[in-house]
């Protein structure tokens, strides 16, 4: 799976005139499809069958209220959820066609392929160069030029270069909550996944910081396929194409972003995004 | 007296006990050690530090037992450190969380409460007698280190500990593998909480007398060791040697050689201060 996609996702990167065609070959197939799906934590359970399926190069918000299993279900396409003792997952979930969760799974090839941004900043406490090479060093990438080259466009594509060109060795911890949650996603981009999954990459930090990142997350679109958790419901339909409204681990509705925020089929949908509750 | 009054006198007495207590401490140990100073300083010099031991007591010097203390706190280093950090990660970071993992933490728990003479019986029997080591460097180093490995590996899992899941998250989140994240993100972070714990340690190693005298380090050595299956003396037990003697001189000497051990102590504990201090900034 992951070569087949970086092979396209590069000739779409790197050769704009043909992005179109290759689109459009890949626009009939869904990037990520979940079937059935059900999460536990020891007893309780966290997702109830939720299916969904999610084309390439859009950007999906999940909203909900706190609890609701949206982060958890985030979690599922990179599989961070491993971690958490008690975890169990049934039914399919599949990128690219490809199941993650069967046994001969690679994750460190997975998580090349799927990378994610967490809600509050967390730079490694080395310098900026450093936070950004380090996807590349633990691949066994050497050839310096090439790190250089990918560090500088990882910067410029987050948004980032300018300001830190100056000294790429200061440490990632003197930067603002901004510019660091922006570092955080040049370190997601040097790594050239084809998801992004962030999860409330926007709640720790101020409006303007806010604004810096939403743009950005429209910019990254044309490359990649982004899933975005967050509570904030003008951040979610001023940028995502598509919306999902969990609800107690339950999808309750999935559709085009218009469409849930202007006229959605269920009650409780409206009800959420009108504040009458959650 | 009204009870406003009344709270406010037991505030005050209360603080003034508390100062008290304080003070009781630190008192006792500046007149002990002003007159280790009185008693030891004139006598050292760099001749005191060279010379060997001798019967004159103005002749004698901490030659051997110096050099057998670094011959054993470097050694003692090098089993101690790769071993109790290799246990600390593994407990801290690999063992799951089960009766076994629980078993073993408050059992390393309380070894580092087993008396250091046990640990000395302990020494004498395996590395002495049943791997035929001697009286040795080596012999010493090993049952030192078996003393101090409980010490480092709570510093190390408590360093570990503190170390922010985020980071950890965001290596896993770009494709690390557990030991890359451990090597290149968790140890690092922690190194200063590590090195602290085991600087430390040290400190408590090298101030070990009983453990070492029953292994078999000798009062008397002639000679500074020049490998570790040499013989060796430290320099507690060369003071408790010489405090032992009916003459003046060698008390004397005794006293001087204790603000040699008490000034390297307080390097080492220096050093530590100061990578815990340089440590917590990093992280923050």
């Amino acid at each position: 799976m992951a070569k087949k996609i970086t092979v396209i996702m590069n000739t779409i990167m790197t050769e704009k005139s043909e992005a179109a065609k290759i689109e459009a070959l890949i626009d009939e197939k869904y990037k990520l499809q979940t079937k059935d799906v059900n999460v536990f934590y020891g007893d309780f359970q966290a997702i109830k069958e939720v299916s969904m399926n999610i084309k390439p190069n859009t950007i999906t918000a999940f909203i909900g209220p706190s609890g609701c299993g949206k982060s958890t279900f985030l979690r599922l396409f990179n599989r961070m959820n491993d971690y958490i003792e008690g975890f169990r997952v049934e039914g399919k979930i599949k990128i690219d066609d490809d199941n993650i969760y069967k046994k001969k799974i690679q994750l460190e090839q997975l998580r090349k392929e799927v990378g994610m941004v967490f809600q509050k900043p967390n730079p490694f406490p080395k310098s900026i160069f450093e936070n950004v090479a380090y996807g590349l060093k633990i691949q066994g990438i050497k050839d310096k030029k090439l790190i250089n080259e990918r560090v500088e466009k990882a910067l410029l594509q987050a948004d980032l270069w300018n300001e830190v060109k100056a000294d790429l060795n200061k440490s990632a911890l003197t930067l603002s909550g901004g510019q660091q949650q922006r570092l955080c996603i040049a370190r997601t981009l040097a790594v050239e996944p084809s998801i992004i999954l962030m999860d409330e990459p926007t709640s720790a930090l101020d409006p303007i910081s806010t604004s810096k990142i939403e743009e950005l997350i429209h910019h990254l679109k044309e490359i990649y396929t982004i899933i975005i958790v967050t509570h904030n419901m003008q951040q979610a339909s001023r940028i995502s194409d598509y919306t999902a409204f969990f609800y107690m681990g339950e999808l309750i509705e999935f559709d085009k972003t218009k469409k849930i925020f202007t006229n959605p089929e269920k009650k409780r949908t409206e009800n959420y995004i009108t504040g009458r509750f959650g | 007296m009204n009870s406003i009054q009344k709270n406010r006198l037991k505030d005050q007495l209360f603080k003034f006990w508390g100062i008290a207590c304080t003070l009781a401490g630190l008192v006792l140990l500046v007149i002990f050690i002003g007159g280790i100073l009185v008693d030891g300083l004139s006598r050292i010099d760099w001749a005191f530090i060279t010379d060997l031991p001798s019967r004159k007591a103005e002749k004698s010097g901490i030659w051997t037992p110096l050099m057998g203390s670094v011959w054993v706190l470097i050694l003692t280093a090098l089993i101690s450190f790769p071993i109790s950090v290799a246990a600390g990660v593994y407990l801290e970071e690999y063992a799951k969380k089960n009766r076994l993992s629980a078993l073993l933490e408050i059992n390393i728990s309380n070894l580092a409460g087993v008396p250091s003479i046990i640990y000395g019986l302990l020494g004498l029997e395996v590395f002495v007698r049943i791997m035929h080591l001697g009286a040795s460097v080596l012999a010493g180093a090993l049952t030192l280190s078996l003393l101090i490995l409980p010490i480092i590996i709570v510093a190390t899992r408590e360093a570990i500990k503190a170390v922010p899941n985020s980071i950890r998250e965001a290596s896993y989140a770009l494709g690390a593998s557990k030991w890359q994240t451990i090597w290149n993100q968790v140890l690092p972070a922690s190194s200063g909480g590590i090195l602290t714990g085991v600087i430390l340690a040290l400190s408590r190693a090298i101030g070990e007398t009983a453990p070492l005298i029953v292994v078999g380090a000798l009062a008397y050595v002639p000679f500074a060791p020049k490998g570790p299956l040499d013989q060796f003396s430290v320099l507690p037990i060369q003071i408790f040697n010489w405090i032992s003697r009916p003459q003046q001189g060698f008390i004397d000497n005794a006293a001087a050689a204790i603000i040699i051990l008490l000034f390297i102590t307080f390097i080492m504990n220096g050093i530590a201060v100061y990578f815990r201090n340089k440590w917590q900034k990093k992280l923050q």
